[in-house]
């Protein structure tokens, strides 16, 4: 968990005269799980869009692995990014195919690597299902295997488990743990839970309308942040 | 009741007969549709799922326009060609009046807004989020838009199944610039027409069979291709 696979500086991301990113400085370490928090609207979602190079900032820098990335990001580097977001979009077929999706696209062998992501996520029984059948935490499971069968170098989260039951909430946290303990993913969940973000996380950071307030390691966030907005968040006082 | 049964037995007897003046114009009649429907749909599915899919500022107009082409008038297409056609025109040159390949072209103008409009409508139908979704798991821009073809898939076969519903079954494009030739540009239709002008109505009804059920088998297969890839 040590060298900085994403840089921002000065990002800004605005919508004509509204302005939902504004980011003065962030750093991702390769191998954490960061956590983002913050109310609705602050500016998460769309923080996780220019890191996985959906969009284009309007003005500043966003570096990955050290490459400033200006304009549209390559196919490589945007191959090693992934979201998995609050809504899983699945595609009108099987949920093996659903799975295997990602790997068809970079052309890699299908077979076994669907097989195993499927037993790891609980589903390996509904291989043949059509993926519009799925309860909501069987879809969200879906997409989650999709997004880690590419063994991606960066797993965005976007809100992955609301109105998730608590039963399909520990299945994710519990796979997004392990993938990242055992393959070294570095994880940046946006959540409105700060139980999970407290749960999942190496580091959190709080967002309020656009703006980063504070990043630090979990322990510190909850425990002794130094901003009294942070301190109010955690609380669980109306902060905006 | 007696025309009509008389007719049912008419169409057995010639397509067990094997008539060859008949295979003739089934052949063409399917040559000239299938040719028409292939060139509409290799250029209607990607302009449709362009106006989809793009932010043209213009879609409205555009959106218009299509769906004015699918009220299109088969006679007034017929016209149109003609007179392009005709030795006169513009394209007179090319010496098509009076051929198959005319036909064709008449019938692409009947089939492309169909096969567009409808292929546009089924695109803009599918969920906006999914082209997000596939970007994301590293989808270049031509696999965004087949994976969005795809979830479109059942209302662009029935965009196909529209056109070729349109053009198989017009009769007034193909008789005003195929001319009825027979052994030359006589399909379906136009014999249809003929053979009702000249009171041989078991004829005309017999053929009229033989044009459902091509088209009914047509459907069929085209429906059963949209079962395979259809899931649920």
């Amino acid at each position: 968990m040590g060298d900085v696979i994403y840089r921002v500086e000065n990002l800004r991301k605005a919508y004509g005269e509204r302005v939902v990113v504004d980011i003065q400085q962030l750093e991702v370490r390769r191998g954490e799980v960061l956590a983002l928090v913050g109310p609705s609207g602050a500016g998460k979602s769309s923080l996780l869009r220019l890191l996985n190079f959906l969009e284009s900032p309007t003005s500043g820098t966003l570096a990955y692995e050290g490459q400033t990335l200006t304009g549209s990001a390559p196919l490589d580097v945007r191959r090693q990014v992934t979201t998995v977001f609050q809504r899983p979009v699945l595609l009108r077929s099987n949920v093996r195919e659903n799975v295997a999706y990602g790997l068809r696209l970079r052309g890699w062998r299908v077979n076994g690597r669907v097989t195993d992501m499927l037993s790891r996520v609980g589903l390996e029984g509904l291989s043949k299902s059509p993926a519009h059948k799925l309860s909501g935490g069987e879809m969200q499971r879906v997409a989650l295997a999709r997004a880690l069968v590419i063994d991606p170098t960066v797993l965005l989260l976007d809100e992955p488990t609301a109105n998730l039951d608590p039963y399909n909430v520990g299945l994710i946290e519990e796979i997004v743990r392990q993938h990242n303990r055992e393959h070294g993913t570095t994880v940046v969940l946006v959540t409105h839970n700060v139980f999970q973000a407290r749960r999942l996380a190496h580091r959190v950071g709080l967002m309020l309308s656009g703006r980063l307030v504070e990043v630090a390691d979990t322990t510190t966030f909850f425990d002794s942040p130094s901003d009294p907005r942070t301190a109010a968040f955690v609380r669980g006082d109306m902060v905006y | 009741m007696g025309d009509l049964t008389l007719g049912l037995a008419h169409a057995v007897r010639l397509i067990l007969s094997a008539d060859p003046a008949l295979m003739e114009i089934i052949l063409l009649t399917l040559r000239v549709s299938g040719l028409a429907l292939a060139i509409s749909t290799l250029v209607g599915v990607p302009v449709g799922a362009a106006l989809g899919l793009a932010r043209v500022r213009a879609r409205g107009l555009i959106t218009a326009l299509l769906y004015t082409g699918m009220g299109l008038p088969p006679v007034v297409v017929g016209l149109f060609v003609y007179l392009m056609l005709s030795r006169s025109g513009p394209l007179g040159v090319l010496g098509w009046l009076f051929t198959p390949n005319a036909m064709v072209t008449a019938q692409v103008i009947i089939a492309f807004p169909l096969v567009s409009g409808l292929t546009m409508t089924a695109v803009q139908s599918v969920d906006p989020a999914l082209r997000l979704q596939v970007r994301s798991l590293g989808a270049t821009r031509v696999q965004e838009v087949w994976a969005v073809l795809k979830e479109a898939r059942i209302g662009v076969v029935a965009a196909i199944v529209a056109a070729f519903g349109g053009v198989i079954s017009e009769v007034g494009a193909v008789m005003l610039v195929g001319g009825n030739i027979e052994g030359k540009t006589r399909v379906l239709t136009t014999a249809i027409v003929l053979d009702t002008r000249t009171g041989e109505f078991s004829l005309a009804l017999a053929l009229g069979i033989i044009l459902l059920s091509l088209a009914f088998l047509a459907n069929v297969a085209m429906l059963r291709l949209q079962g395979m890839t259809n899931i649920e």
